[in-house]
């Protein structure tokens, strides 16, 4: 794992191909997660984003923050239009691009998957990235399959009524190369993950934890303490999936241990959108934080057991 | 001599699959569908023997077919795919990027029903749904025909004036499935005619590292230029299509010598005809026979076939009718809510009416073969009949095909 002495000392680090100034909302998850995803990749790298809100932030018509040939696509057609444009780039004998859809968690787990899941299917040579800030933030904070049991949304008035959607699980269920989750509260382990990324052939998945300081009710600069409480609390978890072997990675290494994992209340108070949960509530999404855990063991003592 | 050049006996889906590899396509998505199927059989096949050099990818929906195809074009490469009826209405949303982005792709459209209740058969009512789209449109009459546009909707699509995709669609089954022989030109022929794939992508749109651009940002609706704009420039774009339909259909035939009318239209007997009845498809190269058999017996008669739908050929019609005494505008293809029901029809009139040649010239429409039924010549001369006989009365014919003001040939009437 790159540390931060060496992250210092690699070239061009300091230049954003996502430029500052662009119109992301102060402490957006979305406008960390592409900073550093863009480092990692370097500019040969062609982007297409489905209706989501990096349509709008990257700005308003002449504006733009890309530095990079970035494209608008219909909501649903993220995935197929990085297949296009891959093959289409191939046809053209151009193969040392890396072509990326950048989808919010409702054009990735909701009207995306569909497309997307063809595409990890056929094995294209794309990396499809979800950046999840767990709503429909782009058209106002309505609920995704994303969202969390509990969350206030302006379509869950009392707070969701059902669990998130494990779309890395699903994913991983596609026998792809590279599954990932990832954190805007964990840079280094992103671009890492990005790097990595960048060297596979076939299709990439990285899911990112995203905070939206408007979706979430929370004061901007509390956005990475969000993200860390998550990783603390168990609730959101980073590992990677490289040809189906399965590695939990950066901060939430240590989390393995139950012991260590700190009170989700400490994550979900902190947070607007859950005020309204009722101890019942907490105790559901306990169990829902330790069915996540379970899963983990499980894939790693299934290799433990392998490897003997 | 190769088996993608000469005389070939091939179905009709077949036709526009040899007429993509001689395109030298270079990016093909596409998603199986009734009764589109065979075209993109072929292509498959085409490409696993080695026969066909294009990345082909078989995609996992329509409405993923024709985001791939515009990520591909995107991207630089020309690019090809076909779908039919259910599969056109479920790539809606990207079949209007397409044209937003002014992408040069070409989709044979292998027309059938919509549905409920299923159909597959002949019928425009899916290329009608995607009528205003941005898309070129032209309505295919036969084997050849599929062949030969497919070559010229490049050509046209390609056209830095135009830069507009291209649908081509031909009744399902009754062209798709049944085998007639074709012409193949010489490959070096067909390159010859075609424009070049320019080296660095399209002159507006391209994904070079080296040359970022954004493209399809939001834009306000007070900026200008701005949307407003843009949309101007796709219906100015489809205006300075027709000279260039026109031109493309002229320096075709001089090539190949292969006659599709000026490319727009296609006049069959009209120039004294006093009776024109215009129609497309399949349907109108059957109507030449009735139109042959009613001189015989003395009618001067004429038939128009509607070639290109987008654009629509206002001036090539006005010009082809304006002398005839009465009109008949068969559709095949329903519009439902439109002043005659029958999209052409409907179409037609507010063209003519426009025009002081023919503004007073009366219209009958007629809708026929909905879903593939079945249009027979002696069904197509008792539309001429009609047409006469509601000329000579001064008023529409009563019969049990009336529902309104629109003759729905070879239906029962319904209450």
């Amino acid at each position: 794992m790159t540390n931060m002495k060496e992250i210092k000392e690699v070239p061009d680090i300091d230049r954003n191909l996502w430029l500052p100034g662009n119109a992301t909302c102060a402490g957006c998850g979305l406008d960390l997660s592409l900073r550093w995803a863009l480092k990692a990749l370097g500019p040969r790298t062609v982007l297409v984003t489905p209706a989501s809100c990096l349509n709008v932030v990257i700005g308003v018509w002449p504006k733009a923050a890309p530095d990079f040939p970035f494209i608008n696509m219909v909501f649903a057609g993220g995935a197929a239009a990085a297949t296009g444009i891959y093959h289409g780039l191939k046809a053209r004998g151009i193969e040392d691009v890396n072509v990326m859809t950048y989808a919010g968690d409702g054009g990735t787990t909701d009207i995306g998957i569909q497309g997307l899941s063809g595409a990890a299917e056929r094995g294209t040579n794309i990396i499809y990235v979800c950046y999840d800030n767990e709503a429909y933030m782009n058209t106002g904070i309505q609920r995704s399959s994303s969202t969390p049991l509990g969350a206030i949304t302006t379509t869950t008035y009392f707070g969701k009524q059902e669990h998130k959607k494990n779309l890395p699980a699903i994913m991983a269920a596609h026998n792809i190369p590279y599954v990932a989750t990832a954190s805007v509260a964990d840079p280094l382990d992103l671009y890492d993950k990005f790097k990595k990324a960048k060297d596979i052939k076939g299709l990439k998945y990285i899911h990112i934890y995203a905070p939206c300081p408007p979706g979430w009710k929370i004061d901007s600069e509390r956005s990475i303490e969000v993200a860390k409480k998550a990783i603390t609390s168990g609730m959101w978890i980073l590992y990677e999936v490289e040809n189906g072997v399965f590695r939990l990675t950066g901060k939430s290494k240590r989390y393995i241990d139950p012991k260590k994992r700190k009170p989700i209340k400490d994550y979900l108070t902190i947070q607007g959108r859950f005020r309204k949960l009722t101890d019942d509530d907490f105790k559901e999404l306990e169990k829902y934080r330790d069915s996540l855990w379970r899963q983990v063991n499980k894939e790693l003592s299934f290799q433990e057991l392998e490897e003997k | 001599m190769s088996e993608f050049e000469g005389k070939r006996l091939v179905k009709g889906n077949f036709a526009a699959s040899y007429a993509a590899r001689a395109a030298n396509v270079q990016v093909v998505t596409a998603f199986p569908i009734t009764p589109q199927t065979l075209v993109v059989e072929k292509i498959s096949e085409l490409v696993d023997s080695g026969k066909m050099n294009c990345e082909f990818v078989r995609m996992e929906s329509e409405h993923s077919v024709m985001a791939g195809l515009i990520g591909a074009s995107y991207a630089g490469a020309r690019t090809f795919s076909a779908t039919s009826g259910q599969g056109l209405l479920y790539m809606a949303e990207p079949v209007h990027w397409a044209a937003g982005t002014r992408l040069p792709i070409v989709m044979t459209i292998a027309s059938r029903g919509i549905a409920p209740p299923w159909n597959i058969w002949a019928d425009f009512s899916d290329i009608v749904t995607q009528r205003d789209s941005g898309w070129l449109m032209a309505l295919l009459s036969g084997h050849q025909e599929i062949y030969d546009s497919v070559l010229m909707a490049y050509k046209i699509s390609e056209n830095p004036d135009v830069m507009l995709p291209y649908m081509l669609a031909y009744g399902g089954f009754i062209l798709s499935h049944t085998s007639k022989p074709i012409h193949m030109p010489k490959q070096s022929l067909i390159d010859e005619f075609l424009p070049k794939i320019p080296k660095l992508g399209w002159d507006h749109v391209f994904l070079d590292p080296d040359r970022p651009i954004m493209h399809g940002n939001l834009i306000m609706p007070n900026t200008t230029p701005g949307y407003q704009e843009f949309r101007m420039k796709i219906q100015l774009a489809q205006l300075k299509a027709k000279p260039i339909i026109r031109e493309v259909a002229k320096e075709f035939k001089e090539t190949f010598g292969r006659d599709y009318g000026n490319g727009m239209v296609q006049e069959y007997k009209c120039k004294d005809a006093e009776f024109i009845m215009i129609n497309c498809g399949i349907l109108a190269k059957q109507m030449e026979n009735v139109v042959d058999f009613m001189r015989s017996l003395g009618h001067k008669v004429g038939m128009l076939r509607l070639r290109t739908y987008r654009p629509f050929p206002t001036e090539d019609i006005i010009d082809a009718v304006k002398h005839a005494k009465i009109i008949g505008v068969v559709d095949r293809a329903t519009a439902f809510g439109s002043p005659t029901g029958g999209p052409i029809s409907s179409e037609t009139m507010a063209a003519l009416h426009n025009d002081p040649q023919t503004k007073d010239l009366r219209v009958i429409p007629f809708i026929n073969g909905i879903g593939g039924r079945d249009v027979v010549t002696q069904q197509q001369k008792r539309q001429f009949e009609i047409l006469m006989e509601c000329y000579d009365k001064g008023e529409l014919v009563k019969n049990e095909e009336l529902m309104s003001t629109t003759y729905w040939t070879g239906a029962m009437g319904v209450k």
